[in-house]
């Protein structure tokens, strides 16, 4: 199994302040705008862009989790179930702007499971897709983030591992993995 | 592990504590979806589910059909009332022309003890055991436990006496083996002609004086006197039961602790619980109805996993 390292924790940081900075650019000072991470390996991202936009924002911004599971399109064609997790949004999306975030934009699958399952929560105005990793050429569905951390060109075969610290791993790192 | 051991919900004997806890992680996550304003996910799409009822019901059928409605499953009812079984058909054929009709999943509920276990090695379709006979009711006892470890946080090292006509109740037995799955101490109270005669072999304590029990759990579990299964009588009146065994405000009021009210319903109020004890703030009733559907949601979407 080759690993190659693709984005290391200086360069993560980096990468996450841009991102920050952009999100700035286009929602101002939040004030109709609410993050929504996806479950399960979306979380870790969204709570850290969510820190570091309080944090030079000085204001409190709505961070909500969502969990996609029961509206995937792949549940009893998979191998290995997935396991549902928790959704908390404790605010109405109605009429707000929604930034989703991803660690990674595959298929687009997730994406699209996940745009069906925050209707529950109200109409948003305009929802906006921000993945750390795009992998390009990999997409099954008409699906393009509006923001991205940074972009690869990956096989299917290929797999891109994302080590966060709030999981217990040492750094922030992200590996481009080589299946046999 | 995110896969039930089982592809039928036929007891709770038949499953591990690790399947009962995959299935309350799953139904947590149903509950909060049910009290959403769009109560409804699209997980079941795909399945068609048929309601089969051998014998009379209201609340579990209707939460078996809210369930299967907001898992999006498509929904047929049987009931045997009105079907050709008063001509003589049998069970297993009703249930084969059933599932001619491409039915994936079957919720069975059958006066016989062992009619969803005879189905179940005959035909492909899951099963889930709404209740045969006097011998199992798994979905109950699995929101029994459910409603439990929501009330108390968890089930493990509780004391939970189950108080009534435990001869006649397969919500009983499916507790009994639910809440020792999950490591929970039971005891189980009433009339001696109401107890099974070997009940105590199951690892349960049995208590005659319903105070006593009382005293002792921090969960009641009280079930209603089934008159329609009786077909003797167990007891010299209804009155008197509920004398000797009826629970009523100033009965809880008189305890030195608070203990949690369950009932399975439908209560007989004034017989086994009184009003004011059922209406109290001891008593969790409505908050098992609620956690049913969750409960069943979870079920049913987990077996569904396995239909081919």
């Amino acid at each position: 199994m080759q690993k190659k390292l693709i984005l290391d924790t200086d360069l993560l940081d980096i990468t996450l302040s841009r991102l920050c900075q952009q999100l700035i650019e286009n929602h101002s000072d939040f004030s109709e705008t609410v993050i929504l991470g996806m479950q399960p390996r979306g979380v870790y991202l969204a709570q850290l862009i969510h820190g570091k936009l309080e944090k030079s924002l000085r204001k409190k911004i709505d961070l909500g989790f969502l969990d996609a599971t029961f509206h995937r399109d792949d549940f009893r064609r998979r191998e290995i179930p997935v396991k549902a997790n928790e959704t908390r949004v404790p605010f109405i999306i109605e009429g707000r702007n929604v930034i989703l975030i991803d660690d990674v934009l595959f298929t687009g699958r997730t994406v699209r499971a996940a745009l069906d399952a925050m209707i529950a929560f109200g109409r948003p105005k305009k929802v906006e897709l921000l993945v750390l990793i795009d992998r390009k050429y990999n997409r099954d569905l008409p699906i393009a983030p509006d923001y991205v951390g940074k972009t690869v060109n990956t096989l299917a075969s290929q797999r891109v591992l994302v080590d966060w610290q709030a999981q217990g791993s040492k750094q922030n790192k992200i590996w481009l993995i080589n299946q046999e | 592990m995110s896969r039930l051991s089982q592809k039928h919900l036929l007891g709770i004997k038949d499953i591990t504590r690790q399947d009962i806890e995959l299935i309350f992680e799953t139904a947590d996550n149903f509950k909060d979806v049910i009290n959403r304003p769009i109560k409804k996910v699209p997980s079941l799409r795909d399945v068609t589910v048929a309601n089969v009822f051998f014998e009379n019901s209201t609340r579990t059928r209707l939460s078996f059909e809210l369930a299967q409605k907001r898992l999006s499953a498509d929904v047929v009812n049987f009931s045997a009332s009105t079907s050709s079984v008063k001509k003589g058909e049998t069970l297993l054929d009703t249930v084969n022309n059933i599932l001619a009709m491409k039915v994936d999943m079957i919720v069975m509920r059958h006066a016989s003890p062992g009619a969803p276990h005879y189905l179940a090695k005959h035909i492909k379709a899951n099963i889930v055991n709404a209740g045969d006979g006097t011998h199992e009711h798994p979905t109950q006892a699995l929101l029994d436990t459910f409603s439990i470890r929501e009330k108390l946080g968890s089930v493990e090292g509780k004391k939970v006496a189950i108080i009534g006509d435990i001869l006649h109740s397969r919500v009983a037995l499916s507790n009994i083996f639910a809440l020792q799955k999950l490591g929970a101490k039971v005891m189980v109270c009433g009339p001696p002609t109401l107890l099974p005669k070997y009940i105590a072999q199951l690892g349960v304590q049995v208590e005659l004086d319903v105070m006593k029990a009382l005293q002792w759990c921090d969960v009641a579990n009280v079930l209603r006197i089934q008159l329609e299964r009786q077909q003797i009588k167990y007891f010299p009146s209804l009155r008197e039961y509920s004398l000797y065994y009826g629970i009523t405000k100033k009965i809880l009021d008189s305890l030195k602790k608070p203990i949690v009210i369950m009932h399975p319903g439908p209560i007989n109020r004034g017989v086994e619980l009184s009003s004011d004890a059922a209406d109290s703030p001891h008593a969790i009733i409505l908050d098992q109805v609620e956690n049913g559907v969750a409960v069943r949601m979870a079920v049913m979407y987990l077996l569904a996993e396995q239909v081919s």
